[in-house]
């Protein structure tokens, strides 16, 4: 069973403005992409579940283009405001890392 | 055939670019250098406080190359969100220090500050008529948000630079302003199709962020015609690839497909992106939707407060066993510590907030991993209304820390260690970004006062 890290070429997070947060998976090839894409791997349950929010506010875009799946949810915590932990959103990634791949 | 030239310096001015890169661009004979100089990512220490993300120092390296260049070549040069926020006091720093270049290399030029500062008499009027919306998670807006902003700052779009442009400016600093329209200005001014503009744009804001692999920050360079443009890096040792190009949509953004600009919606859905050679890459096929209604997003930072701090570690097996109730402990003898010496009624102005390294620093109430390390840091933070109250409390929490008992051990424990002396840093200021919302001005110009100067 592979593990989502070993599946792709990089797995990040970042701010999308102060307000959200986003995540790129992207993938070594784009036929892992359509495979782990239509097994709906990564999905807003999981999303809501890991980062305690509901289900409606978190956004997946699949972009064929470059083989990558994006995610976006409302921040945490606004960026850099007193109970941030994490300015630039850069570190939010870890639970992805080590997902199983079906 | 009609055609623009683009050399990006650097994906934010002050963090570097080969001088031999930017040499190389040039004999590419550009139409002009951009070089975005900002970004919200550093935090809202910068909107609020005014101070800037680099030093001067990387500011004038980057921009007298950037200025040398483009003199030497006659094409303007063109900067937008000066300083990192782009308020009035950063684009008064970056415009000191393009004259102080210009006064040392003996240059002259036609100079455009293009002010991005938001009048709060102005934003008030456009709540009262409807004119300012909520974009995405906005926080409350009200009167109250504008009086308490330190610097409300608007995003400008490309007409600013337009403007300037046509009025013959030769270096063109712009206070905030979207980070494509420092590079959609010229080629929509000349007329090429927007699409076309605003994802070359798009792909040259970071720089060499777009390339394969980066090892360090550089220049790009694009040739964009009317239904294409051409990327390829001007440093040899760089090269983009179809892939690299399109993933670069994907940076910072919410979504790949739109681009929201001021003016309209980039859309990318139906782009191509073709290989031209090992190292460059043709880009077409996306589509621009004017706006129906013209607006500028606004940016705005309110003090929250002053913080001290308090870094110290924590070693000892006995404690780490029992760590969750020991901190509870501390946490508590340190608040009633406050409370016997500052008296009753100083819990309304202070918070106390314990950030644990080795726990759950990063993700905080997300964190689903439950193991400890053999060791764990931590961060005390106290935020007061004032510096002096800040300090005063985080010297009370520092000396609780340091001898908060466990019952294994008889007698006084040293429980925590300090790396410092002091061991209390105190961090100043601490502000909040206060609005994610868009403003409907009456025209692109309203927001945005150019000040000319011969330089």
């Amino acid at each position: 069973m592979a593990r989502l890290w070993q599946v792709t070429k990089l797995i990040r997070s970042k701010n999308a403005g102060p307000f959200e947060l986003t995540f790129d998976v992207i993938f070594k090839d784009h036929e892992t992409y359509e495979k782990v894409r239509d097994a709906k791997l990564i999905n807003a349950e999981w999303f809501a579940r890991t980062y305690r929010l509901t289900p409606e506010v978190v956004s997946i875009i699949h972009y064929d283009a470059a083989s990558a799946i994006k995610i976006t949810i409302p921040r945490p915590a606004i960026s850099g405001d007193i109970d941030d932990t994490d300015v630039f959103g850069g570190q939010q990634y870890g639970p992805l890392v080590d997902l199983e791949v079906p | 055939m009609n055609e623009i030239r683009i050399v990006s310096a650097t994906g934010i001015l002050g963090s570097g670019f080969r001088e031999e890169t930017l040499k190389r661009a040039m004999s590419l004979e550009p139409h002009f250098i951009g070089a975005d100089s900002g970004s919200t990512d550093p935090g809202p220490h910068y909107l609020g406080s005014g101070e800037t993300l680099f030093s001067d120092s990387a500011y004038k390296r980057d921009l007298r190359l950037i200025l040398l260049a483009a003199r030497a070549a006659k094409v303007p040069a063109i900067i937008g969100s000066a300083c990192t926020s782009g308020s009035d006091p950063q684009l008064e720093r970056l415009v000191g220090i393009a004259r102080e270049i210009a006064r040392e290399e003996k240059l002259s030029f036609r100079l455009a500050a293009i002010h991005s500062e938001q009048n709060k008499d102005y934003l008030k009027r456009k709540l009262h008529e409807g004119k300012i919306t909520p974009l995405a998670n906005a926080p409350e807006f009200s009167e109250q948000v504008i009086d308490r902003s330190a610097h409300i700052v608007g995003m400008a779009g490309i007409e600013p630079f337009v403007a300037a442009l046509e009025h013959g400016a030769e270096v063109v600093i712009a206070g905030r302003s979207s980070d494509t329209s420092i590079f959609s200005a010229m080629p929509v001014m000349r007329g090429l199709n927007p699409a076309t503009v605003w994802h070359a744009a798009k792909i040259l804001e970071c720089g060499a962020a777009c390339v394969v692999m980066r090892k360090y920050p550089d220049c790009m360079f694009a040739t964009v015609r009317d239904d294409h443009f051409i990327v390829e890096p001007p440093n040899p040792e760089y090269r983009c690839d179809p892939a690299s190009i399109a993933s670069h949509n994907l940076y910072e953004n919410s979504t790949p497909y739109e681009l929201v600009e001021p003016s309209g919606v980039l859309n990318t859905f139906s782009a191509k992106y073709e290989a031209v050679s090992d190292r460059a890459v043709r880009v077409s096929g996306s589509t621009f939707t004017p706006a129906a209604r013209y607006t500028i997003k606004l940016e705005g930072a309110e003090l929250a407060g002053y913080q001290s701090v308090l870094i110290g570690s924590v070693r000892d097996p006995i404690i780490l066993r029992q760590f969750d109730s020991w901190l509870a402990g501390l946490t508590r003898a340190a608040q009633d510590r406050i409370a016997a010496v500052f008296g009753a009624g100083i819990e309304e102005k202070y918070q106390l907030d314990v950030r644990v390294f080795g726990r759950n620093a990063t993700m905080g109430a997300l964190e689903s991993e439950t193991r400890i390390g053999h060791e764990v840091g931590l961060l005390f933070q106290v935020t007061a209304d004032t510096q002096e109250r800040a300090t005063a409390l985080i010297k009370s929490v520092s000396h609780i820390a340091v001898h908060y008992p466990v019952p294994e051990w008889t007698g006084l424990i040293t429980s925590i260690a300090y790396p410092y002396s002091p061991a209390e840093i105190a961090r100043g200021a601490s502000y909040r970004f206060n609005m994610n919302h868009v403003v409907a001005p009456a025209s692109p110009l309203e927001m945005f006062s150019i000040d000319y100067q011969q330089v």
